[in-house]
């Protein structure tokens, strides 16, 4: 797959970048300004079966196409790409982990392509934090019968900029399950996006955010369901407290005439801690094809319930410790999925601190 | 000894067509180990006097005032209410979705003895209580109330009255969906709670059915937003077989 030569800057009248605060992304989209490019990865100790290595992005091109102007940008300027590989028949009970070196300042992009080979089963978890200004393009390319959960976490510091695209590639009867949780950044704007390459495959894309005061978060889901018997499930809660914080979330699921037999649901639940918090949420559900299991969304966003309050503190529980306990159980579904008590607590602390600094 | 006093208690609630007074001028006082039912046709505001002892912000206070041992209850916020002793077991207790009911319990203990309980004896604690409510031990991870049948929500409930230990409990409706078994299940609990603590309970209920497991001493009539008739266990009786009627003026 040859790189795109004649990018173009999104100029924000188009449908895909309509949200997101274009003056805000430090040049990562403007052709003028240079990018790094970088492989920021560090893999921890490796269990038999599984490779990490870095290699020429000309001799490791994309496996999908793209029309993401970010994710276009990365193709062209990235030199290298970062290969996790987990070979045919390797099953892991640990999860593999992908930490970050220090990023910077600096505009950088970066190239990920993990591969899960045939009937593997393995956990990668991803996890983002300091401070960075990064666009990333990442791939997941999933064999006959494989297995593959990510976890992915942005528990970036205040200034970050990101842009990244998380694109599975899912074979016959393979299992794609992803995790994002976005809790930091200034603006983050990912795609978790999913193609089927093989019949009666499935995926299962989870994802929490959670935005104060002036954070812009985005997650825009493109599930196209291009070949039959495939299922699909989406869940995506986010919170919201704080002046001017914002989140987007996209749900865009698409049933080709020749994707019979599809079964898909998408949720996203948004709760509103305070005023002046804006959530936009958009299920897109486009159909081709009557002969389906099943295709339903639903999108709510709503204030904290004071039922659920007055119960709580009915029981002497103070009001913010009840708020909290209210906003942990609303992400409780979500974050049981990383079923890593560290990380699970790590993350809930966050959000409780962050909740104590806003005063929600 | 401890005594709730309620006098001359207004309440309204805020509707499309504007402010509507539901509780017209209560009086009732509950003193420790004491039972007291309050009967009544639905709609007459026994509800309304359950949650606004309890602080449920729908319910205006327009009049009146509730004390517990002198301490004017109506100045404290919800959680101080409990803190102060008061329980409100709920007719329809609501889900908390993703927090356990073990957690909550915790939470909810912690806050009320104002310390958290030591481990090795909460567990036995609260072991000890479900099996008395004969509540599975796999209730504790489930998430409060959620997908609770009407039994297990009124179960959980009690238990939740027989850790926290309150000095008065409101049983808002507790018999109502209780089949013969589970309403004597938790008629014991109240009724050891009862025995173990001096518990002073207002039991409000529109059946007289859960009378025959928790004894009132005194029973009330109340109608129209106040308590219209008072007598002893007997005025059950005549409840049971009169009904309402008389009470309700067209």
């Amino acid at each position: 797959m040859s790189l795109p030569t004649n990018y173009l800057a999104p100029s924000g009248r188009e449908e895909a970048w309509r949200f997101t605060p274009l003056n805000r992304l430090a040049g990562l989209l403007d052709a003028s300004v240079s990018l790094t490019s970088t492989n920021s990865f560090i893999a921890g100790n490796l269990p038999t079966g599984v490779s990490f290595e870095v290699k020429k992005s000309s001799d490791l091109g994309p496996i999908s196409t793209t029309t993401d102007e970010a994710t276009l940008r990365v193709r062209q300027s990235a030199i290298e790409v970062s290969h996790l590989s987990i070979s045919d028949g390797t099953e892991l009970s640990a999860p593999i982990v992908l930490k970050r070196s220090v990023l910077g300042g600096t505009p950088e992009v970066s190239r990920l392509l993990i591969s899960a080979g045939v009937n593997s089963h393995a956990t990668v978890i991803i996890e983002n934090a300091g401070e960075a200004v990064l666009a990333e393009d990442i791939e997941f390319s999933l064999a006959t019968g494989a297995t593959l959960n990510v976890i992915s976490l942005q528990e970036w510091g205040p200034k970050t900029i990101h842009l990244g695209r998380s694109h599975a590639v899912i074979g016959k009867d393979a299992t794609f399950n992803s995790l994002i949780v976005t809790i930091g950044g200034s603006v983050v704007r990912l795609l978790p996006t999913v193609e089927y390459s093989g019949p009666g495959a499935s995926a299962d894309l989870s994802g929490l955010y959670f935005a104060t005061d002036g954070q812009h978060l985005e997650h825009r889901m493109h599930v196209d369901h291009n070949i039959p018997n495939g299922k699909s499930r989406v869940n995506y809660k986010g919170a919201l407290a704080g002046d001017k914080a914002r989140t987007v979330w996209i749900g865009d699921v698409y049933i080709r005439a020749a994707a019979e037999g599809t079964d898909t649901y998408e949720l996203n639940r948004n709760l509103l801690l305070t005023d002046g918090a804006r959530a936009d949420s958009v299920p897109n559900l486009e159909i081709e094809t009557g002969e389906i299991v099943g295709a339903g969304h639903a999108s709510t966003t709503g204030r904290f319930d004071d039922e659920q309050l007055f119960y709580l503190e009915s029981r002497g529980i103070p009001a913010d410790i009840a708020r909290r306990l209210v906003i942990r159980g609303f992400f409780q579904e979500i974050v049981s999925k990383i079923k890593d008590e560290e990380i699970e607590e790590r993350l809930m602390s966050r959000i409780d601190g962050e909740l104590e600094k806003v005063g929600a | 000894m401890s005594t709730l006093e309620i006098k001359n208690l207004h309440v309204s609630v805020t509707t499309d067509a504007g402010d509507k007074e539901i509780l017209r001028g209560v009086d009732l006082t509950i003193k420790s180990g004491q039972t007291h039912a309050i009967m009544g046709p639905n709609g007459s505001g026994k509800s309304t006097l359950a949650y606004s002892i309890a602080g449920h912000p729908k319910y205006a206070i327009t009049g009146g005032s509730v004390t517990l041992d002198g301490t004017d209850v109506l100045e404290m916020t919800v959680d101080e209410r409990a803190k102060a002793g008061l329980f409100l077991a709920m007719q329809y207790p609501v889900e908390v979705p993703g927090v356990s009911v073990t957690n909550f319990l915790r939470t909810a203990a912690t806050a009320i003895r104002g310390e958290a309980p030591k481990v090795r004896t909460w567990v036995g604690e609260v072991k000890e209580a479900m099996a008395a409510l004969n509540m599975d031990s796999n209730f504790a991870e489930r998430s409060v109330n959620e997908g609770f049948s009407g039994g297990e929500k009124k179960r959980h409930e009690i238990l939740q009255l027989e850790l926290l230990k309150p000095k008065f409990a409101i049983l808002d409706e507790t018999d109502s969906g209780l089949d013969v078994d589970a309403l004597r299940i938790v008629s014991e609990g109240v009724n050891r709670v009862k025995s173990n603590s001096d518990l002073g309970i207002m039991l409000i209920t529109h059946y007289t059915r859960i009378l025959r497991y928790i004894k009132p001493d005194f029973v009330h009539v109340f109608a129209a937003g106040r308590i219209v008739e008072e007598g002893g266990p007997e005025l059950a009786d005549k409840l049971e077989e009169k009904g309402y009627a008389e009470y309700v003026t067209a």
